[in-house]
């Protein structure tokens, strides 16, 4: 795996998107969804909010990078709370 | 009918998947790494976090081209959609005369983007081309290799060339599909031509244009071979677009974790935009 360059923090960046894609799927054949109207203004699935969710907190971190100089961590922070409120209210 | 869910189906992607986790999935992956690394060669890459990606976002070069790659896309929807419905209004519904015009107007679509560029490159120089020659004949001051202003025009007007078949195609399909009676309906209420295509019409092509407007978009901001064959990018950088930019980066500078950084900016650009239009289409699906 040498060819892909590979570092830390990129194998583990990948380990949890698939470990959440992987519990996603787990939990969707638990329990399926059915699509509802949160806060968003469109009506949802669990799916939709998921991707909603993680599209925006990547724009959160290049946001944070591009007119702050503070650290990622808190870019990080900020994100997962705004995943869950997404997810549970979105 | 009650549909019966069955997941099975899903084995029957699973080559499709492959296939594509091979094409797609690692290639990305790889760029993920690449971009949060300072790569020498082979053996020799260093770490440096998310120091790319802050320099990219600040860079004027990146922001300038994002900002020039925006202006041309939109500049291109705003002319090709209304144009490429005033081609459709006025093509001929039936007879002969529909099908030669339909053949005159998928002509331009099938020619290739560098063949494009060259007729472009050749009929537009202001030395021996036959538009750029004429333009200076009747006085106007025209050259594309050294002006920006008309580089710019040149580039739009090739692409408008090229691609507002594709949306009077797609508008011409539309129209056709507009059941006889509502014209007969509108034609009892005397209602003028503009009646007509404002309330007939263009509510019945909102569908064609979606997928119209989606597919301009993309195409036009991925565009690459056609202004780089047409003016390299120039004069200076005023028709460099993001792909040029970016190829520039990674393959004439070798800068292999900056170019994947800035790719990387671009696909999250695409990817929001793509969203956005999937929901769109979706949206409209479910009203119908």
């Amino acid at each position: 795996m040498n060819w892909m360059a590979w570092t830390d923090l990129t194998a583990t960046f990948f380990s949890v998107i698939g470990v959440i894609l992987l519990c996603m799927t787990v939990y969707e054949i638990k329990v399926p969804c059915i699509d509802r109207k949160g806060f968003l203004p469109i009506s949802t699935t669990r799916g939709d909010r998921l991707f909603i969710g993680l599209l925006s907190s990547a724009y959160i971190h290049l946001a944070f990078l591009a007119f702050t100089e503070l650290s990622l961590m808190i870019a990080l922070a900020l994100s997962v709370i705004w995943l869950a409120v997404l997810l549970r209210w979105g | 009918m009650k549909k019966i869910p069955n997941n099975k189906a899903w084995f029957l992607v699973l080559p499709v998947f492959l296939l594509v986790a091979f094409s797609a999935i690692v290639p990305i992956m790889t760029v993920v790494n690449y971009s949060v690394q300072d790569i020498f060669d082979q053996n020799t890459a260093y770490f440096v976090g998310a120091e790319w990606y802050r320099e990219m976002l600040r860079s004027p070069r990146l922001l300038d081209s994002l900002l020039r790659q925006f202006s041309y896309s939109f500049s291109v929807l705003l002319i090709e959609i209304p144009l490429g419905i005033a081609v459709a209004l006025m093509m001929p519904a039936k007879g002969r005369m529909a099908s030669v015009s339909l053949i005159l107007v998928a002509i331009p679509l099938l020619i290739p983007w560098n063949v494009v560029g060259t007729i472009w490159q050749t009929f537009s120089r202001a030395d021996i081309g036959l538009f750029g020659w004429s333009l200076n004949a009747i006085g106007i001051d025209y050259n594309y290799a050294s002006n920006a202003g008309d580089a710019w025009f040149t580039v739009l007007l090739m692409d408008v060339w090229h691609w507002t078949s594709l949306i009077a195609l797609l508008c011409y399909s539309g129209l056709r599909a507009i059941p006889e009676a509502f014209y007969q309906a509108a034609r009892i209420d005397r209602a003028s031509s503009w009646a007509i295509f404002r309330f007939i019409q263009l509510p019945r092509l909102k569908s064609v244009l979606v997928i119209g407007v989606l597919l301009r978009f993309m195409d036009s901001f991925m565009i690459y071979t056609e202004p780089f064959v047409l003016t390299g990018g120039g004069p200076g950088n005023s028709t460099t677009f993001l792909s040029q930019a970016l190829t520039k980066m990674a393959i004439g500078q070798f800068d292999i974790g900056p170019a994947a950084a800035f790719s990387l900016i671009y696909y999250l650009i695409v990817l929001l935009v793509c969203y956005l239009f999937f929901t769109i289409i979706n949206l409209q699906d479910k009203a119908k």
